[in-house]
């Protein structure tokens, strides 16, 4: 046993996180800046956070993250660290040559009070920052929220960082995907393509953490959304921001800064959040749905129909990013799938109300913590056992412990190659999910079942 | 791919070294100049070489901090140990399970916390009004949930910054518990330059808190202790295989695989063996201060490395029937591995590397290269000192400066009753005139060719560069620079996770190596990275049947 110290019985812990779900704020603030053309990510503070947030993401995603850093000693600690984001700033441009900075703070600066507007702006003024070139921030302090504040407050960044609003509408519509894989935006892009849509996507990661390998190593890469895009995106119709939690703030800073109205919707993760996100885009830009779409949701429903036997009624212990885990939820619901126990690592109610409701409707009372852990979520797993875990990585020794078929989803996934080619929202993404809770289901009997009821036919 | 086909031949060291500078802001340019270092003959001299210096703001450095030296490099292998990291959430997530550090719990009983990670994740409130309360409850719940033997703390930037007095908690506890050692690490991330701070932090800790607190006598004979193996892989079971079939006892492991206990009775070997100089050194000489214990260097990558440092632990004990016994091991484990060696041979001879890792690896792996007649052609450490590169000669002249400093140095004298040297100076005289060296490390340049690059802290720039110049066969360094270099179309591998593989440790892992390398330089997925189009873009042929 991996875990053999887990009790069975829960205790009440009021200062001692055990195996997290959830990490800091600058990996998020790191990811979503990967998703501007040109960008390299600025982690103001010490080198060993940078040094994190670069290994995790690498290893997520197994491409090249570039990110760097203003290596404080404890001189920069405790006078400040203006002259080293200056000159790291002037470094930066003469050797990589990005068109964009993207700086965030870690614990350190914060906790000094760095003043990031003050200094980006001095940088400018000495003229370490070329003609044509940008340097955009966010804070990002690891003691409030998660990974996923990270991520929204530079998705924010962006928008305040580029978005002009000159008065005339550009007749495009902006969608902030939030904390996907490379392989979800991309899918996000085509969905609103096939609806007819010109769409400004922020982030971007696709075509950057999903890469090809040819010889040449980029370290600013095709893909990403370009600045003329972020730029544009103050004068677009409408947003539409896909989560609470990792989309709304940046949507909204546009709609009271830049009068682009905006609508916060949940991920597209299953049917009737992808019949959401559609309906929208088709209000929106004022189109019909194409009959592919169409075909697509129906591709999806027979899949659900041909598979109802074997979901109905399987408990399912989940944890993740909250939007990723309400919309799923959701999804996993409405085929009939019990969600028993859910935690997310990142705090805020609004998660727990959100789930009381999704399962209440389907007429049961789920387990649900925010702010929780996974040692919590093993507890509960062991008073009420499950058919099936989805989360990410670390789950897999519960998933070993307790002999449970696991699905990995989320942030971050290390022991698995593959998943940032392979969409998950949608139409298509749901049929890649179900196929592969599917196979986990079915493997689990196939090796679990006596040898009279072994089956070749279901 | 026929290697000698790309292989550069107009460029001279000179003109690389020259090349990778032409870029920086000319402050930066006179900084990196110090640290990269053209291995030449200077008479009887070891060239100078800059490090342990200050990572450059801006610069994409492959350095970690203090934190993760400390907790992740020295603690993190030690299984029955609660480490509760003091701060936000980040650090200890991502020092949750990311080393490859494997461990054997299998004993009836066994303790096991490394796949557990523990944190007080400080939230704002706790940053303002200061987290030694929260900390304080941590350790409580700790001790009620778990009743471990010790419990650690460690520090992240933050509570550094607020001033929280960690030692003081840890303190109070341990006196509160009675039956659990409780002890505080100051290892906050900007202390240092690299992780090689946080090292420091740990072993002084350890030695200080821990190291002689069981005075048991151990079963075994020719104990040792192993100074600087963190278990990566499986390299410390290989290890200790090979020892135990000598008939060596290894009491304890700094710290791979290492328990409490293990720690605790360090002081009961005869003869500590330091495989990483530059995490541990210091720690060999306050265990022969303080206890009287010797110390040698040893290496056991690469298989001739592994049975001269079986020797050399032979001949410092001085048994015959010792001797004999290390005599029969190698000659029971060389065949297979020479075996191994000229099936792979003609596929690697002549190959070229490059490592970038660490502050022994760099130089340990040279001799598995050298064993499948591959060059290295540039190396150089993450986070080493210059005695990593020149040799411990020059210690005594090292610069103390700002950061240095920071680094809490301490006093260690003879224990009044527990200091036994294990050999008169008249048995250890002769010992040195046979040549066997004590104390002695002479460093990563001169074991380098001549002409080659040896370069302090590389960076992503530099390395990019390194490998478009030289397109070496294969590069090593970690995960962070893994896939820019194969984007180049170049192999890497992990040497400080060892990517999936391992052990490469000993004479098995020394297959293991052999085996991983030619699959990597021999892999056909490098020749795939041009489209049939893209190379012979010109439209000319038509096919027979148009
Ligand atoms: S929690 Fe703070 S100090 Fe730790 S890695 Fe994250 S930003 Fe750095
Ligand atoms: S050689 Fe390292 S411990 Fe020594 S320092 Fe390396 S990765 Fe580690």
């Amino acid at each position: 046993m991996l875990l053999r110290h887990t009790p069975k019985e829960i205790k009440e812990r009021s200062a001692l996180a055990i195996n997290p779900a959830k990490t800091c704020q600058p990996i998020g603030a790191m990811y979503a800046a990967l998703g501007i053309h040109g960008c390299l990510p600025h982690s103001h503070g010490s080198q060993g956070c940078c040094a994190y947030h670069r290994s995790a993401l690498t290893r997520h995603y197994k491409e090249p993250v570039s990110a760097a850093t203003s290596s404080f000693t404890e001189g920069a600690s405790v006078f400040g660290g203006g002259a080293n984001l200056v000159s790291a700033i002037e470094n930066i441009f003469t050797v990589y040559e990005p068109d964009v900075i993207a700086v965030h703070t870690t614990c350190l600066s914060e906790t000094i009070g760095d003043d990031l507007p003050q200094m980006t702006d001095k940088a400018k003024k000495s003229g370490k920052v070329p003609e044509g070139k940008h340097v955009i921030y966010a804070n990002t302090p690891s003691y409030v929220g998660s990974h996923v504040t990270g991520f929204s407050n530079m998705v924010k960044g962006m928008a305040k960082g580029f978005a002009v609003n000159t008065g005339k509408k550009n007749g495009r519509v902006n969608i902030i995907p939030g904390w996907v894989e490379p392989s979800d935006m991309e899918e996000v892009r085509r969905m609103a393509t096939l609806m007819g849509l010109d769409i400004i996507l922020f982030p971007d990661t696709s075509g950057v953490l999903n890469g090809a390998l040819n010889g040449e190593y980029k370290m600013f890469p095709d893909g990403g959304t370009p600045v003329a895009d972020l730029v544009a995106s103050g004068d677009a119709i409408g947003t539409l921001a896909l989560g609470e939690w990792c989309s709304a703030d940046a949507a909204r800073w546009l709609d009271t800064q830049c009068k682009v109205p905006c609508t916060v919707l949940d991920m597209p993760f299953g049917l009737k959040a992808t019949d959401r996100f559609i309906d929208t885009l088709r209000k929106v830009a004022g189109v019909n749905v194409p009959d592919t779409i169409a075909f697509e949701r129906g591709q999806l429903v027979d899949l659900i129909s041909d598979m109802h036997q074997y979901f109905h009624g399987k408990k399912v212990a989940l944890v993740g990013d909250p939007d990723q885990v309400i919309a799923l939820t959701e999804f996993l619901a409405s085929i009939d799938m019990k969600p028993v126990h859910i935690v997310t690592g990142t705090p805020g109610n609004k998660f727990e109300k959100r789930i009381d409701e999704i399962t209440s409707e389907a007429g049961y009372k789920a387990n649900v913590k925010a702010g929780g852990d996974m040692f919590l979520l093993h507890q509960w797993i062991k008073n009420e056992p499950v058919d099936l875990i989805i989360g990410n990585t670390y789950c897999k020794y519960i998933a070993r412990d307790e002999d449970i078929p696991f699905l990995r989803f989320g942030f971050p996934i290390f022991d698995r190659v593959g998943h940032q080619y392979f969409p998950t929202v949608g139409y298509k993404g749901g049929l890649h999910m179900l196929t592969r809770i599917l196979d986990l289901i079915l493997t689990r009997t196939d090796r679990d079942e006596t040898e009279e009821k072994f089956e070749l036919v279901y | 791919m026929p290697s000698s086909a790309k292989k550069l031949v107009n460029w001279t060291p000179t003109d690389i070294k020259a090349d990778m500078l032409a870029k920086y802001p000319p402050k930066v340019a006179r900084k990196r100049a110090s640290q990269i270092l053209v291995n030449e003959a200077l008479g009887n001299e070891t060239p100078e070489i800059s490090a342990n210096v200050r990572t450059i703001p801006g610069i994409i450095t492959m350095r970690g901090c203090t934190y993760a030296g400390c907790k992740g490099v020295i603690l993190g292998p030690t299984r029955d140990i609660v480490n509760i990291t003091h701060g936000p959430i980040g650090c200890g997530f991502y020092s949750w399970l990311t080393r490859r550090n494997q461990t054997d719990a299998s004993a009836e009983g066994a303790e096991n916390f490394m796949p557990y990670c523990f944190s007080t994740d400080m939230q704002d409130q706790d940053i303002i009004f200061g987290g030694e309360k929260k900390l304080q409850a941590a350790i409580q719940e700790a001790y009620d949930l778990f009743h471990p033997k010790a419990i650690a703390i460690f520090a992240t930037c933050p509570v550094g910054l607020i001033g929280d007095d960690i030692h003081a908690v840890a303190r109070k506890m341990k006196a509160k518990f009675g039956d659990c050692n409780v002890f505080a690490f100051s290892c906050e991330g900007y202390k240092g330059v690299s992780q090689s701070a946080g090292h420091h932090i740990a072993n002084n800790k350890i030695f200080s808190e821990v190291v002689g607190e069981n005075d048991a006598e151990k079963p075994g004979e020719f104990k040792i202790n192993l100074l600087g193996e963190y278990n990566i892989g499986g390299d410390g079971f290989e290890i200790d295989r090979i020892l135990k079939k000598c008939g060596i006892t290894n009491i304890s492991t700094f710290s791979g695989n290492s328990t409490y206990d293990q720690f605790a009775s360090a002081h009961k070997a005869d003869l500590s063996a330091v495989m990483c100089h530059r995490s541990i050194n210091y720690v060999a000489d306050m265990l022969e201060t303080k206890f009287g214990i010797p110390w040698i260097k040893v290496n056991f990558i690469g298989a001739k490395s592994t049975a001269k440092s079986l020797r050399k632990i032979a001949e410092y004990f001085g048994d015959p029937g010792l001797t004999a016994r290390v005599e029969e091991v190698i000659a029971e484990e060389m065949p297979v591995v020479e075996e191994v060696i000229a099936e792979i041979r003609p596929r690697t001879e002549g190959k070229t590397a490059m490592l970038f890792v660490g502050g022994s690896r760099a130089h340990h792996y040279q001799d598995l290269f050298a064993e499948m007649g591959m060059k290295t052609l540039a190396a150089g450490y993450e986070f080493a000192h210059r005695d990593d590169y020149e040799g411990r000669h020059v210690i005594p002249n090292l610069k103390v400066d700002a950061d240095s400093r920071n680094i809490e140095e301490i006093e260690v004298k003879a224990d009044e009753q527990r200091y036994a040297p294990r050999k008169t100076s008249e048995e250890m005289a002769k010992l040195e005139a046979a040549g066997l060296k004590f104390k002695e490390y002479d460093g990563l340049i001169p074991d380098m060719d001549h002409q080659t690059l040896v370069i302090d802290d590389l960076n992503q720039y530099e390395a990019e560069k390194l490998v478009e110049i030289i397109k070496p066969d294969v590069f090593c360094a970690g995960i962070k620079e893994k896939f820019s270099i194969q984007k180049l179309g170049i192999p890497m591998k992990q040497l400080h996770s060892y990517d999936s593989g391992g052990p490469y440790a000993g004479f098995q892992g020394a297959v293991n190596f052999y085996h991983e390398i030619d699959r990597l330089v021999n892999s056909k997925v490098w020749s795939y990275m041009k489209a049939p189009w893209q190379e012979n873009p010109e439209l000319s042929a038509t096919y027979v049947w148009e």
